[in-house]
């Protein structure tokens, strides 16, 4: 049977019901009744103890939702959701409240144990308790503020966060100790008209991450958070906001993974980044949600709105994102590139398999003179799965000297999937320059014989292509992270091979 | 010893057949050309022996250390000790030639029961190994072949022989797209690694090649069989006389 043959019988048996991360942890949870109206907005409000301003926010954002209508022009393809058959609110029902790793709920930890991510050796190893004398400079340290559902449940490194001034915690916990950043901030980048989700959003938040950096400071560790989709038809809202002033720099990594389902999920997350004078953000992401299973049933809809404002000079921001999972994924991580010589960076692998549907890019949109943005983007569909890139590049008048790269690059295995690029380009001065780079190739027959010629297995072999391909993108993550990218690709590419 | 025993071997892609019912036995140590005009089946032999996908052995048997050789995957054909140096070597975009090499290496290890190499051994040994041939260290930071002239991609399929120490070394059209120092080069690392139990079947056209490489036995294919084998001299015969006289004899 010749290679590709071969591939295409493997995707077809492909069985993704051996998702790895397929487990639920049996907690008691804290629910909010089912279905949205202002008195579900107001019970998740009261949850968290919010002030008034933050539940008015909230509410005009349901307002303005109810007016809206779902955006139809991705290339994806669901039955239609009803929203009122959702719950919009769930939280690990807390004991007391938590001071240390210790005194969390053992099923949660043992949860991070089963996906690998080792919470109390990272807080053990990394700083709960330091050994003096002990600390070796090379190894950069991860803060991990651990999201499970909805609530934080674990923050660490809290001290030595502060000692720089860096506050990092909880999105609640920022509404009722810094209201005056959280009020100045939320919805800037975002405003809750934006969109849909974006306004579905910001009506129902349960959670997420808070960091503000102050002028001047380089947050001494990585910044982690961990999300994880546990209950039965909850939709998980996460909403997270950085604000990185002048001149300061930090480094942001998220992971998601989620358990196995048989009804769909929603995720409908907002990432609002800021960035002043000078200041850098580094967002990275790896997803591998439960993409559905062998018959394109269940899997999370993942419908994101991520953007960030380099709304100072010379400001940068960087998004890094793996995308392996979710039945359905719309995501754009953009950038506004607002200040004088800001800078943009979209760094992106999306893989897709079985019948996961990938519509994702980013926008660049250059304001500001002599702004700059790169674009590389690695798609790679296998099975019967359908991925988009779709990307728009928009220089604005005043925006002179703007110039913008994009690299949009392919790779099919099998003859059922799709790959398609969808380039948006506007320049409205003349001094802009962009270039637009694509490609679309299938996995040779030629070069998997060569390496199978050499001693490799199939999989090994299309393991090693794949990644050779997406080389370009991992070198973009944090060493941490890369190591967990690179698994996660294979982890993906069992399913597609076999 | 037999090392390689082609017997009555008929081959077929897609309807046609490509090979009669081909006889070839190769002792080890000893240096095999095949030659012959294009579309006599050379290449086809070569990817058949090596299990390349897309053919179908319709009779005959090909038996390699006395084992049944069609039974086995390619990869497994390749951890036994089955090299097919390839006419155009293909190029692997972001994988370091360093990183493809060490991974190869032990997953034929590996298949052969044999620990791994570790990093600072299979380093040593690669290093030893590329100097022994005049291999730059640079060409193995590269992306595999990705950029290299057609003289590095054959010196490429050479390092890679000289560290997988197969016992059957197939050289397809090695000459092609190499100028006369490129080819000297690579030959010479071919005879670097000739030894007494490592057996080479060298694929050729023209006699050129076989001035560097100097076999013990030359084939004449034509049509799909063997139809001459003689001496060394006997490629000097075709140089001079061309292959139409076998064309009938076909």
């Amino acid at each position: 049977m010749p290679a590709v043959q071969e591939t295409v019988e493997r995707v077809k048996r492909i069985d993704v019901d051996q998702y790895r991360y397929g487990f639920e942890t049996l907690i008691e949870s804290d629910k909010a009744p089912k279905g949205l109206s202002e008195e579900t907005v107001k019970f998740i409000s009261e949850k968290k103890n919010e002030p008034a301003w933050m539940l008015q926010w909230r509410l005009e954002a349901y307002r303005r939702w109810l007016t809206m209508t779902e955006p139809t022009w991705a290339r994806v393809d669901y039955p239609k959701i009803d929203f009122q058959d959702l719950y919009y609110y769930s939280a690990p029902k807390p004991k007391k409240t938590i001071s240390s790793l210790d005194e969390i709920d053992p099923e949660i930890l043992k949860t991070y144990e089963k996906l690998g991510i080792p919470l109390r050796e990272v807080a053990m190893l990394e700083g709960v308790e330091p050994k003096p004398g002990d600390q070796d400079p090379n190894r950069r340290k991860i803060a991990v503020d651990a999201v499970f559902d909805s609530v934080s449940v674990a923050t660490t490194f809290q001290a030595e966060l502060k000692k720089a001034g860096v506050i990092f915690m909880p999105i609640s916990e920022a509404i009722r100790e810094h209201p005056e950043l959280v009020q100045k901030y939320l919805g800037s980048v975002v405003p809750t008209s934006d969109n849909f989700y974006a306004t579905l959003n910001s009506a129902v938040f349960s959670d997420g991450s808070f960091v503000y950096v102050p002028p001047g400071v380089r947050c001494p560790m990585e910044l982690s958070t961990y999300f994880r989709i546990n209950e039965r038809n909850t939709g998980q809202f996460e909403r997270t906001l950085i604000i990185a002033d002048k001149g300061s720099y930090v480094s942001y990594l998220e992971g998601c993974t989620a358990p196995q389902r048989d009804e769909n999920q929603l995720h409908a997350a907002v990432v609002e980044l800021v960035t002043h004078d000078d200041a850098e953000i580094k967002y990275s992401t790896v997803q591998n949600w439960y993409p559905g299973n062998s018959e394109g049933k269940g899997g999370i809809y993942n419908f994101v709105t991520k953007r960030g404002d380099c709304r100072g000079d010379r400001s940068k921001i960087s998004w890094t994102q793996v995308e392996t999972g979710s039945a359905i994924t719309w995501k754009y991580p953009s950038c506004i590139l607002r200040g004088d010589n800001s800078s943009g960076e979209f760094y992106s692998i999306a893989i897709s398999n079985g019948y996961q549907q990938v519509d994702s890019g980013t926008k660049m949109i250059h304001l500001g003179k002599n702004t700059s943005s790169r674009i590389i983007s690695k798609g790679i569909a296998a099975g019967k799965s359908q991925n988009t890139y779709r990307g728009l590049v928009t220089a604005h008048r005043k925006a002179t000297g703007a110039r913008n790269f994009t690299a949009c690059d392919s790779l099919l295995i099998g003859d059922k999937c799709g790959a398609h690029t969808v380039p948006y380009i506007e320049a409205k001065n003349s001094s802009a320059t962009f270039e637009h780079e694509a490609t679309t190739s299938k996995i040779s027959e030629d070069v998997l014989f060569y390496c199978i010629q050499r001693g490799l297995t199939q999989e090994e072999a299309v393991g090693l292509v794949v990644n050779g391909f997406v080389k370009d993108v991992l070198q973009q993550l944090p060493m941490e992270f890369a190591v967990e990218a690179q698994k996660l690709i294979s982890i993906s590419l069992e399913g597609s091979v076999g | 010893m037999a090392l390689l025993e082609v017997k009555d071997l008929k081959v077929r892609v897609e309807e046609r057949e490509i090979l009669h019912g081909l006889t070839l036995t190769v002792n080890e140590g000893e240096i095999h050309a095949i030659m012959g005009p294009n579309g006599s089946g050379k290449s086809t032999l070569s990817h058949v022996i090596a299990g390349k996908p897309g053919y179908e052995v319709t009779d005959g048997e090909i038996l390699f250390k006395g084992e049944d050789l069609l039974a086995m995957a390619p990869n497994e054909r390749a951890a036994k000790g089955v090299f097919l140096a390839f006419q155009y070597p293909v190029e692997i975009p972001g994988v370091s030639t360093m990183n493809f090499l060490r991974t190869a290496l032990n997953a034929q290890r590996k298949a052969r029961g044999e620990s791994e190499y570790s990093t600072p051994d299979f380093l040593k040994k690669v290093r030893e190994v590329s100097k022994s041939l005049n291999i730059p260290q640079d060409m193995l930071k590269r992306g595999v072949n990705v950029g290299f002239s057609g003289g590095e991609k054959k010196r490429n399929e050479v390092l890679q022989m000289a560290l997988f120490e197969p016992s059957l070394c197939i050289l397809d059209e090695m000459d092609s797209g190499l100028d006369i120092d490129a080819l000297r080069i690579a030959a010479d690392g071919v005879n670097a690694l000739h030894s007494p139990k490592r057996a080479m079947v060298v694929i050729t056209h023209y006699q050129r090649l076989l001035n560097y490489i100097v076999p013990d036995v030359v084939h004449v294919m034509s049509n799909g069989r063997v139809v001459k084998s003689g001496g060394k001299e006997l490629a000097l015969e075709l140089e001079a006389s061309g292959y139409a006289q076998f064309e009938d004899a076909a």
